[in-house]
């Protein structure tokens, strides 16, 4: 048995056959025994060709993983109309009398060892786009189709690196993970890789013998073994069946309603912290988005995000989400979540201190440019807008008359809103203790369980020298949880979870008796928390 | 001639996506619209390939410089570009 390490894009487990997979090795000649006007023409045709290849692979990719991920083709499409790598290409032709594929071959390296030479790693996997675009040319040029690199069976393919489109191209019934010497987890390989669900080691050193050997991919320890002991052939058969039981588990409970085996139902949602979570959300099959983290925004930009920018963000979610519920929470940055650009004092107590609403309602501007975007975006969907941090009913009603204000200027200037649903976090114990005076101005409340435990038990959860004392399910959290479910109920306020609490499959029962409408998880807990639901029954 | 400045926000920098977008962005206008870095290398913002040659990232700040052609819509039309996907 051979064990080669790498690096692994996925935990998960291949097993089968291993296929060393060998680029055809082109032939190409430089000189040209035609004129350079024969040469041009021949080349058009051939980048024609070449665009229409990628439009259908856009289409392929779009089906198979998505507009994001797909967004590569078209990107290739546009290499193929640049200025600089056409005029490379013809210039070569004309003055060096060269054959198409030559000059093809040649701008291609030539424009890919630019990117690679650049000192930006992003910009080095771009290398590879301009190789595979161009190995594409000349493969029409020389008449070669894009054969299929895999056989019958499925196989575990090695090869030296994969581009994008023949990753892509690959039938994926037949393909069990693959195993690359180049590459990077950054690659749009990579990336593909990791959307289709396929085990895959990269910078290994792989060697030609392996070809027809058994193999195993095991994504959870980097490494591939070649040939291995019938003892751990056995092994990895166990732990790749319970991968897939656990699978076959979750998917299975897909487009099942979060109800109990006596018919309580509950919402179950997902929190995101980035437009890019959307994906994870739908393959997840939330009810809607219980939690957008909207200070990401702020902490990944330099300066204050413009409206432009936050509504074209908020529009994407609540497009892709098509009709189902988006809870935006307006910016709750300080304590832990510093932005420089906010030029926050520094302070002795921070958890305690300048942050979320106390900011947004001492700086407003930057508050209106937020309300803006959000009220903007709920023309395209179904949003909600939730203010955290909530000590008083001053401040609710505060926030809710700069969202007036709001409303009344985007109504002047004649752009078009939707409907929004007003809530408030409930994350505080004076937001507990106020919080029959609370739902009479909003329309829900969601409980940030995290800070709500943090103040209610006066442990810091960073301090380790704390765990002794910290009892994520003490009983005084407990109750400020049903006391703000009743006081909720008791005005038509829906109530529900967005801390790490909801996901806390030993309180779900719990939740469910208590009455919260809504759990809103991490999208990689809502199956897990849908099963848990669905075998409870809360008559017993 | 008109100019103006812009810092990029995208976390990755003017990568392909963008620039692929400012290229399409670029290429119907009736100016010449160059790319300067703060290094003081350029590219037409018409030219995917030179686009994402800079390799500007994020945090840097680009000027954005449009000569001919009707300067002062064209200019607007690139500041609200950049505002939007960069």
């Amino acid at each position: 048995m051979q064990v080669a390490t790498g690096k692994s894009i996925l935990p998960g487990i291949a097993i089968g056959p291993l296929k060393v997979y060998h680029k055809t090795e082109v032939v190409i000649v430089e000189a040209s025994t035609s004129s350079p006007e024969k040469e041009l023409e021949r080349f058009e045709a051939a980048r024609v060709k070449a665009q229409e290849q990628l439009g259908v692979l856009y289409e392929k990719a779009l089906a198979e993983v998505g507009e994001d991920n797909a967004a590569i083709f078209e990107i290739h499409q546009m290499m193929l109309e640049d200025d600089d790598y056409l005029d490379a290409i013809k210039s070569i032709i004309e003055t060096q009398a060269t054959t198409a594929e030559y000059a093809v071959a040649t701008t291609g390296e030539n424009f890919a060892t630019a990117f690679a030479d650049m000192d930006d790693a992003y910009m080095q996997a771009r290398a590879v786009d301009v190789k595979d675009i161009s190995g594409r040319v000349v493969n029409i040029l020389l008449g070669q189709t894009d054969g299929s690199l895999l056989g019958d069976e499925p196989v575990i393919l090695v090869a030296d690196d994969l581009t994008p489109s023949e990753t892509v191209q690959m039938d994926k019934s037949k393909l069990l993970g693959f195993v690359t010497r180049k590459g990077s987890t950054n690659s749009h390989t990579a990336i593909l890789a990791r959307t289709m669900n396929i085990p895959a080691l990269i910078g290994v050193e792989i060697d030609d013998s392996w070809d027809g050997k058994m193999g195993v991919i095991d994504g959870y320890n980097h490494c591939v073994y070649v040939d291995p002991t019938a003892d751990l052939l056995a092994t990895m058969r166990k732990k790749r069946n319970e991968d897939l039981q656990q699978e076959a588990l979750l998917q299975g409970l897909k487009k099942k309603p979060n109800v109990t085996l006596d018919g309580h139902e509950i919402n179950v949602y997902a929190n995101i912290g980035s437009a890019a979570d959307v994906g994870l959300v739908l393959e997840n099959d939330a009810g809607g988005i219980g939690l957008f983290r909207s200070e990401f925004i702020y902490l990944d930009s330099k300066n204050y995000p413009t409206e432009e920018q936050q509504f074209t963000i908020y529009k994407r979610v609540v497009e892709t989400m098509a009709g189902k519920k988006v809870i935006i929470r307006t910016l709750d940055i300080g304590a832990d979540k510093q932005a420089d650009y906010f030029n926050l004092e520094h302070e002795e107590n921070p958890a305690l201190g300048y942050r979320a609403i106390r900011i947004c309602l001492t700086r407003r501007d930057i508050f209106k440019t937020q309300l803006r975007a959000i009220l903007r975006a709920s023309a395209y969907g179904k949003v909600s807008i939730m203010f955290p941090m909530i000590i008083s009913l001053r401040e609710v009603q505060d926030a809710k008359s700069v969202l007036a204000e709001c409303q009344r200027e985007l109504t002047a200037e004649g752009i078009p809103m939707g409907e929004v649903e007003i809530g408030i976090m409930i994350e505080t114990p004076a937001a507990v203790m106020m919080a029959d005076e609370l739902a009479q101005e909003v329309e829900f409340f969601s409980l940030g369980t995290n800070d709500l435990t943090q103040y209610t038990l006066a442990i810091d959860r960073q301090n380790p020298h704390l765990d002794a004392f910290y009892d994520p399910h003490h009983p005084a959290v407990l109750r400020m949880i049903q006391q703000t479910v009743d006081a909720g109920h008791r005005h038509g306020c829906w109530v529900g979870i967005c801390g790490e609490l909801g996901a806390d499959q030993a309180l779900t029962e719990t939740f469910l008796r208590m009455g919260l409408d809504e759990l809103s998880v991490s999208p990689s807990s809502i199956l897990p928390l849908r099963k848990r639901i669905r075998n409870l029954d809360l008559s017993k | 001639m008109k100019e103006f400045q812009y810092v990029i926000t995208d976390p990755i920098g003017l990568h392909a996506r963008p620039a692929g977008l400012l290229v399409k962005a670029a290429k119907p206008l009736d100016s010449t619209i160059t790319i300067v870095k703060a290094d003081g290398k350029s590219a037409a913002a018409t030219k995917l390939m030179a686009v994402m040659g800079l390799g500007v990232k994020t945090g840097e700040t680009i000027t954005v410089r449009i000569e001919g052609g009707d300067e002062d819509a064209n200019a607007q039309t690139m500041e609200t570009f950049f505002k939007e996907n960069a």
